[in-house]
């Protein structure tokens, strides 16, 4: 295995030697471009409780508040729609503020059964 | 509140520092480099070419004060972390620094506090590092706040955005006013077991969080070789996390103005680091031409040995001021045997400010040469790099490489030790904890990541909420204190003797820790003299004493060592007797005087007293002395009886006499100071000349008791003697 990666690298050295230094240089972030795209594209389509936690933070709500709501949304298999935008649905379905229907999710998850 | 004004006089008020937390705000956000004026600075005498605009208030170097007391302020960004677990002893740890010239202040987190799943609260006690938390930050920044109105330059506040709460880190960082912080998703992966899949996740949001509030980033590559048996053989993989991190930054969404490379010169001597290091550094600067380079100094290779370790981040700084630096970070020297003490983040910050102002523009002196040796190995690092990202994507990308334990091999690429850290996808901290978002997914706040499906017609994700906190601050929860034991305010309430009841203990961390460090010489081996230092320490009366260095100067001879223990005992500061200082006159105004009055002295060593190299040191211009200042003397040698003196002053016309009496037994010395005052007075001279006296026993209240104009003990120097002189013959009106 060894043997033989060290013998790949070689070969792609040949190549390499024939770049000018300004061809190297668009080469290095062509490939590092290329490493991080399936990475962005993995990141646009998920989400994390820590994201859907830092989502409520900026809609002014506590984070000791928060991390309990993103456990009751994540439990009600909701997360997927983010949990910023739940609790905006049963705000506006209420007619509470954000905080709260965020105390409401605390409080009885079942206020959750229906919304989507 | 916020425009509380600090004086320096007085010390920073910590206790009004966290009164009204909860409604605090920074007053500014964002990142700032320093200004240097492209025509370079005027200082002192001399002309700089590579420096910022100065401090309004600062400390300069020891040796400033032979040149006009100038403080040169290098044109790159300086950095010291600090972080004792105490933030509220951290505060004053960094006005001290600022002082010194350090504008970026990088905060470690407490052990562990990355695995932490959510932000904490409070204020508890940190073990090598802080809790960082929103009342922790409020009450830092704003020290921070009024620190940079008293040295007069905007402070960076960092800290660091990594672990399983990244996401939440950072929009804390952002409503925070923190302006600059590490994030670097390989970090966490490598060095903290997150899992890979979330770790980039979490990382895109926090990065664009970063970015809408304009927070530099820094990058998490140095742990390589700060990690890596051979920290000089990682180069190419280096170059590899360095670009992995900037071109996912920028596909984020960052500016690359904000994007930072940590890097640290890998190697340190006695390697022959030049050759490693400067083909790196330039390699580097190359490829990242657009990116800005953060310099760190070395911490692999750090060792007990403070002076070790500031030779070697003196070279460091060398070579960043070769290449280029646009943060210069400093280490502690003291990092390799304790947490660092406060008074060694002042030395790292003097060895950035001491190289870079002795070799400013250093490179309109010498250029680098590419030829040769160096071009080459430049381009071979380079080569490496590409091949290594080339062998990435042939293994299936990113995740896989690292499964396949591609990183941190300590064998230089493409060798392999096969001691690399692989990571398994399925494994990790939060694996398994990624959601997919539904096609429907919403989050109505703004600095956000990724799909986002906003209701047709919104013109701006928050408006859907009225305002999200990065737009509207007064909708932030403050929460105070989760915890009633672990809190500021009981620590504040153990430190207060030490901080306003007039207690004083010797402090190296926190208030009143009472650590003190013993040096000494002792003619044993090593086993005899570490035990030795040990029993001299506890003889010493100091506590919990501990060998933290010990270097031998000889197998047989002996050694250097060094104890660090505490101190048992308090000093009232009500009990100290502090002698009124000496007020100076202006240099410029005593040689001005001088010249005008062609000021003559007679002076000798009186009495039955041989001594005279005492008096010779305040005579001689070779020590100083106030021949230095213009000033004609005649010199009539050691034991002269007083008479003999007043008449050589009145036949020379000299305008003051100096005697230097040393023997003290049976208060010879008072006596032999009364006898010339009384001597002048009788030959009627006595408003027409000064009289000074010194000696090792004489002090300066002597002069009223003896009738002399000026007494001086041990320590004078010449020029306390002319200042002395000049300020009597102002009294009189002769001057």
């Amino acid at each position: 295995m060894t043997a033989e990666r060290i013998a790949r690298f070689e070969k792609r050295r040949e190549e390499l030697k024939k770049m000018s230094d300004e061809e190297l240089k668009a080469r290095f972030w062509q490939l590092c471009d290329q490493v991080v795209e399936p990475v962005v594209g993995l990141a646009q389509t998920h989400t994390s409780p820590s994201i859907e936690r830092s989502v409520l933070l900026r809609m002014g709500i506590d984070s000791v508040s928060s991390h309990g709501v993103v456990d009751r949304i994540h439990e009600a298999g909701l997360l997927g729609k983010g949990a910023g935008h739940v609790v905006l649905k049963l705000a506006q379905k209420t007619g509470m503020d954000v905080r709260q229907a965020a105390a409401a999710i605390l409080e009885d998850k079942d206020v959750l059964n229906g919304l989507f | 509140m916020n425009n509380q004004q600090l004086d320096p006089r007085k010390k920073l008020d910590i206790d009004e520092i966290m009164q009204d937390l909860e409604s605090y705000h920074p007053k500014r956000k964002g990142w700032v480099w320093r200004k240097k004026p492209a025509e370079g600075v005027n200082m002192g005498p001399f002309h700089y070419r590579d420096m910022a605009e100065p401090l309004k208030n600062s400390i300069g170097l020891p040796a400033a004060k032979y040149f006009d007391a100038i403080d040169p302020q290098p044109s790159c960004v300086v950095t010291t972390e600090i972080a004792s677990g105490r933030f509220e002893d951290d505060i004053r740890r960094m006005r001290m620094a600022a002082w010194h010239g350090a504008d970026h202040l990088m905060v470690i987190r407490t052990t562990g506090q990355s695995h932490i799943d959510g932000l904490m609260e409070g204020t508890p006690e940190g073990t090598g590092g802080v809790p960082i938390t929103r009342k922790q930050i409020r009450a830092s920044r704003k020290a921070c706040d009024m620190i940079e109105e008293e040295v007069g330059r905007p402070i960076n506040f960092h800290s660091y955005v990594s672990g399983v709460a990244g996401p939440e880190v950072a929009v804390l960082f952002a409503e925070e006013g923190i302006n600059g912080a590490h994030q670097d998703p390989q970090y966490n992966v490598l060095y903290r077991n997150v899992n890979m899949y979330r770790s980039f996740v979490d990382a895109a949001e926090a990065k664009r969080v970063m970015a809408g509030a304009d927070i530099f980033q820094i990058d998490g590559a140095h742990n390589a070789n700060a990690t890596a048996k051979a920290g000089w053989l990682v180069m190419p993989e280096l170059m590899v996390q360095h670009g992995i991190n900037c071109a996912f930054s920028v596909a984020v969404g960052m500016e690359k103005a904000l994007i930072g490379l940590s890097t640290v010169p890998p190697n340190s001597p006695p390697a022959p680091k030049l050759w490693y290091d400067l083909p790196y550094a330039v390699a580097l600067r190359d490829f990242f031409s657009e990116y800005k380079m953060r310099a760190q100094q070395n911490t692999r290779y750090i060792e007990a040995d403070i002076e070790e370790a500031i030779r070697t981040h003196t070279i460091d700084t060398l070579i960043s001021m070769l290449t280029s630096a646009d943060i210069q970070s400093t280490i502690t020297p003291d990092e390799g045997r304790n947490v660092p003490w406060h008074y060694n983040n002042i030395r790292g910050v003097q060895t950035v400010k001491q190289t870079w102002a002795a070799l400013d523009g250093i490179k309109e002196l010498l250029t680098i040469n590419h030829d040769g040796p160096l071009g080459e190995m430049v381009r071979d690092l380079k080569e490496r790099a590409v091949a290594f990202l080339e062998e990435v994507v042939e293994t299936g990308g990113y995740f896989a490489a690292v499964e396949q334990g591609f990183f941190v091999d300590s064998a230089k690429y493409p060798e392999r030790n096969g001691d690399g850290i692989a990571r398994d996808g399925k494994g990790g901290v939060g694996a398994g904890s990624l959601i997919a978002r539904d096609s429907d997914y919403l989050a109505p706040v703004c600095s956000h990541f990724g799909h986002n499906h906003l209701p047709a017609g919104t013109h701006k994700a928050c408006d859907l909420i009225d305002g999200c906190t990065l737009c509207k601050p007064e909708k932030i929860v403050y929460i105070d204190e989760l915890d009633p034991e672990d809190n500021v305010s009981n620590r504040l309430e153990k430190t207060l003797p030490y901080r306003k009841g007039g207690l004083i203990r010797p402090e190296a961390e926190w208030a009143g820790d009472g650590t003190v460090l013993l040096q000494f010489a002792i003619p044993e081996s090593e086993d005899v003299a570490r035990e030795a230092g040990l029993e001299m320490a506890r003889k010493m009366g100091l506590q919990d004493p501990q060998v933290i260095n010990l270097s031998v100067l000889h197998p047989a001879e002996g050694c250097f060592v060094e104890v660090k223990g505490k101190v048992a005992f308090d000093i009232k500061k009500a009990d100290l007797k502090i002698p009124p200082k000496e007020e100076m006159l202006p240099e410029d105004e005593i040689r001005a005087a001088i010249k005008q009055v062609g000021l003559k002295v007679v002076a000798a060593t009186v009495g039955e007293d041989e001594h005279s190299v005492g008096l010779r040191e305040i005579l001689d211009i070779k020590h100083g002395g106030i021949e230095k200042y213009g000033v004609k003397y005649h010199y009539l040698g050691t034991s002269v009886p007083i008479g003999k003196l007043v008449d050589a002053a009145i036949e020379t016309g000299a305008q003051a006499i100096l005697i230097s009496t040393i023997i003290s037994h049976n208060d010879i010395h008072l006596a032999q100071m009364r006898k010339l005052a009384e001597l002048c007075r009788e030959k009627g001279i006595r408003d027409q000349v000064v009289l000074v006296a010194g000696g090792t026993q004489v002090n300066r209240e002597m002069a009223a008791e003896t009738g002399l104009d000026a007494t001086f003990g041990r320590g004078t120097k010449g020029i306390h003697v002319v200042n002395a002189i000049v300020k009597t013959l102002k009294q009189r009106g002769v001057v």
